[in-house]
């Protein structure tokens, strides 16, 4: 696969297609100024409507259909989720990696990424830990240990920012298994790889590595930043994981961000089990205890251990002296949506939505009007199982930060079941 | 859409969603202490208050009821502006009729709890609208006037909406004028960053509000708001419906257990063994103990 947007630069050393050719010419004579205007190709955001307007393209029903295509995927039944997640990512930070066909370098961009998807990932996973770890002169570094605090990864991560040597996947697997391994059964194993170079130097035969991977139950996962490598794919489909090469920016960070909702339970994966847990409860205001955290004394605020009453400054997190798993309730209800997903919407007809007086004319959820200028029905969704009307962007809300319908929500729920109207 | 985006907002102008429990069971319960229509009048005051302190301000009203939820008044809908609380009492007396029908059909059992998080959800979805409109917007939150118990089976559709109002930062404020304490707006305000506050004299509803609910989120920082006390996050089990401070979880659905179980009666999932002598020994201080921790 090649990037489509590869850079100028680039496509200056070597001959292109066809269609590039003027691009080239033009390429040559730029200045500075003109060269942003051709990377952010900001024509591409306009279209030409019948009267010969330009206007920009009306990207409302296109993200909807986007969003359309994810809920098929993700929600069609109701499956038991992985919800208990230790994932390292590991970031290539080999010579390749210093290049800047992103702008303004590979590793920037997948830093920022790699930032995003962190806050985003214990936002839906409250209960998961992550791991960093970086490829850099052949060999690999742990940057951080799995742990629960996005802050202390994002730290680490943003002060590490330099690119030098080769990438060796076998080094990266090989440190990544021997954290994973001693992880309890119950939690799923995971690696995002994101790969920057072109070719893996590694000290052994790589083979075994990945063999060695699969026994213990790590699921890799790859995302490529320059084309497609064998080996990566190799790995991917060993492992059970996914395996994509990003075209651009905005490509990479939906692939990254991908991996953020929990992947179905796979039985062989990870075992059920019951885990012990405990519910801290906050300490009083004004008290003053040594935390066992960071060693110091602290005045107020804080939890307190059920276990060995030992002081924690932030939940979720494990009991330094006694080992337990604390976490607080709102942690779990965080959760709770990946296991009851509200089901998706119905799109409704035009030609259903033909008769004015039978139908809404605002949508439910924020009362905006639905109705198109010159009072023809525009687009709307209906939920089948309140049958309220809903607008578009009410819609993704719904299903991709509220998780509850406000119809459903806001009608009794009969036991005789789907007789209420609006 | 409302030509909201062609106003110049500054950082203290305020749309403020007030939820108002209309449960007429609640409303039965206390009749000494409160009666509704003092309680709508105190309201009306504080909403008239609110529209006054600046006039960008906009105020939205939602009704939660036993058996709906509906809104009963915009501010920003076009309207003669002497006739702003007729026009709200009129509507909420339609969907209290409403409402009341509703009950009649489906012979409710005097579950005494109202839906609040249908109103929750609404009000989420017209705040999400609003930031839809543009770079300059209203500073949005909601106020919860809340007097019904916390109905068990919306728990985990309030602590969904909790966290969107989290994630798009919108405080939710809640004013208990009910006998009991609300867990679930004790979580909703303090996981927001809103302001929880039970008031001990209901005569004085109108002070209450009008000191503490009145500010805008800016000038906030500024004032000695009610401190969240105590808030219980402890949770209950899934058995027996205990609060307990350690208990079991599963690893699949991460249902609640006060005992160890041999099979998870949620979602099935049979356990494995020996997990719990694991966890709970001490544990061996193997290399990864020494998490970085940032001092």
């Amino acid at each position: 696969m090649s990037r489509q947007e590869s850079s100028t630069n680039e496509g200056r050393k070597f001959k292109r297609g066809d269609e590039d050719e003027d691009d080239e010419e033009d390429g040559k004579g730029r200045e500075a100024w003109e060269r942003t205007y051709a990377d952010e190709r900001s024509w591409e955001s306009l279209q030409e409507d019948e009267s010969g307007l330009l206007r920009p393209i009306d990207n409302k029903t296109l993200y909807h259909a986007q969003y359309r295509r994810r809920l098929r995927t993700s929600t069609t039944t109701r499956i038991q989720k992985g919800l208990i997640r230790y994932l390292y990512i590991v970031i290539d930070l080999s010579r390749a990696a210093g290049e800047t066909d992103y702008k303004p370098s590979r590793m920037v961009v997948v830093a920022r990424q790699v930032e995003a998807f962190i806050r985003e990932f214990f936002d839906q996973n409250p209960l998961s830990q992550i791991g960093l770890l970086t490829l850099k002169d052949g060999v690999a570094n742990s940057l951080t240990d799995l742990g629960g605090s996005p802050e202390s990864h994002i730290k680490a991560l943003m002060g590490k920012l330099t690119s030098s040597g080769d990438a060796s996947l076998q080094n990266g697997l090989d440190l990544v298994h021997s954290h994973l391994n001693q992880m309890p059964t119950y939690g799923h194993r995971e690696v995002l790889i994101l790969y920057s170079s072109l070719n893996t130097c590694d000290p052994s035969d790589i083979m075994e590595t990945i063999q060695k991977c699969k026994a213990s139950k790590i699921r890799c996962s790859v995302i490529g930043l320059s084309a497609e490598l064998y080996i990566c794919k190799y790995l991917c489909q060993e492992t059970g994981g996914s395996y994509y090469v990003a075209v651009d920016e905005h490509h990479l960070k939906e692939l990254v961000f991908e991996h953020a909702p929990p992947p179905p339970a796979i039985a062989e994966f990870a075992i059920a089990n019951l885990i012990k847990m405990g519910f801290p409860q906050r300490a009083a205001e004004g008290v003053i205890s040594i935390c066992s955290c960071h060693k110091e004394a602290k005045v107020g605020g804080g939890y307190t251990c059920p276990r060995c009453k030992a002081r924690i400054c932030d939940l979720p997190t494990e009991c330094q002296i006694c080992g337990l798993t604390l976490v607080s309730s709102p942690h779990l209800a965080r959760s709770y949506h990946h296991l009851f997903p509200i089901t998706p919407f119905d799109d409704v007809a035009p030609s259903v939505s033909s008769d004015p007086r039978y139908l809404a004319k605002n949508c439910f959820g924020c009362q905006q009007t639905l109705l198109n200028p010159g009072n023809m029905p525009g687009s709307r969704v209906c939920c089948p199982k309140c049958k309220q009307y809903f607008c578009l962007d009410c819609d993704i809300y719904i299903h991709e930060s509220l998780h509850n319908c406000p119809g459903c929500e806001s009608f009794r729920h009969s036991k005789s079941n789907g007789t209420v109207e609006g | 859409m409302t030509p909201v985006s062609s106003k110049l907002y500054t950082d203290d102008v305020s749309l403020l969603v007030v939820l108002i429990d209309t449960n007429p069971f609640f409303w039965n319960s206390v009749k000494s202490n409160l009666p509704f229509s003092k309680f709508i009048s105190h309201v009306l005051a504080f909403l008239n208050s609110i529209l006054l302190v600046n006039q960008q301000n906009q105020v939205v009203v939602l009704a939660t009821g036993h058996n709906s939820c509906d809104y009963v008044f915009d501010s920003s809908v076009a309207q003669s502006q002497n006739q702003r609380a007729e026009h709200l009492l009129q509507k909420l007396e339609e969907f209290v009729d409403k409402d009341e029908s509703l009950c009649r059909e489906e012979s409710v059992d005097g579950q005494g709890f109202s839906l609040l998080s249908g109103s929750l959800s609404m009000a989420l979805c017209y705040i999400q609208r609003v930031f839809r409109s543009g770079p300059l917007h209203p500073h949005p939150r909601i106020l919860c006037l809340h007097g019904s118990p916390d109905g068990p089976g919306q728990y985990v559709a309030i602590m969904n909406s909790i966290f969107s109002a989290q994630r798009s930062m919108v405080p939710i404020d809640a004013c208990v004028i009910g006998t009991q304490h609300s867990a679930f707006l004790q979580q909703a305000s303090y996981i927001t960053g809103g302001v929880y506050l039970k008031p001990q004299l209901l005569d004085g509803l109108f002070q209450y509000l009008s000191t503490v609910f009145a500010t805008d989120l800016h000038s906030r920082a500024f004032l000695q708001l009610p401190k969240p006390a105590g808030v219980d996050f402890r949770a209950s089990c899934f058995c027996h419906k205990n609060t307990i401070d350690m208990g079991y979880i599963c690893s699949v659905c991460l249902s609640i257990f006060c005992k160890h179980q041999k099979k998870c009666s949620t979602c099935g999932s049979v356990f494995g063994q020996a997990q719990a002598q694991d966890s709970s020994t001490p544990p061996n201080p193997n290399p990864k103990r020494k998490t970085p921790m940032d001092a």
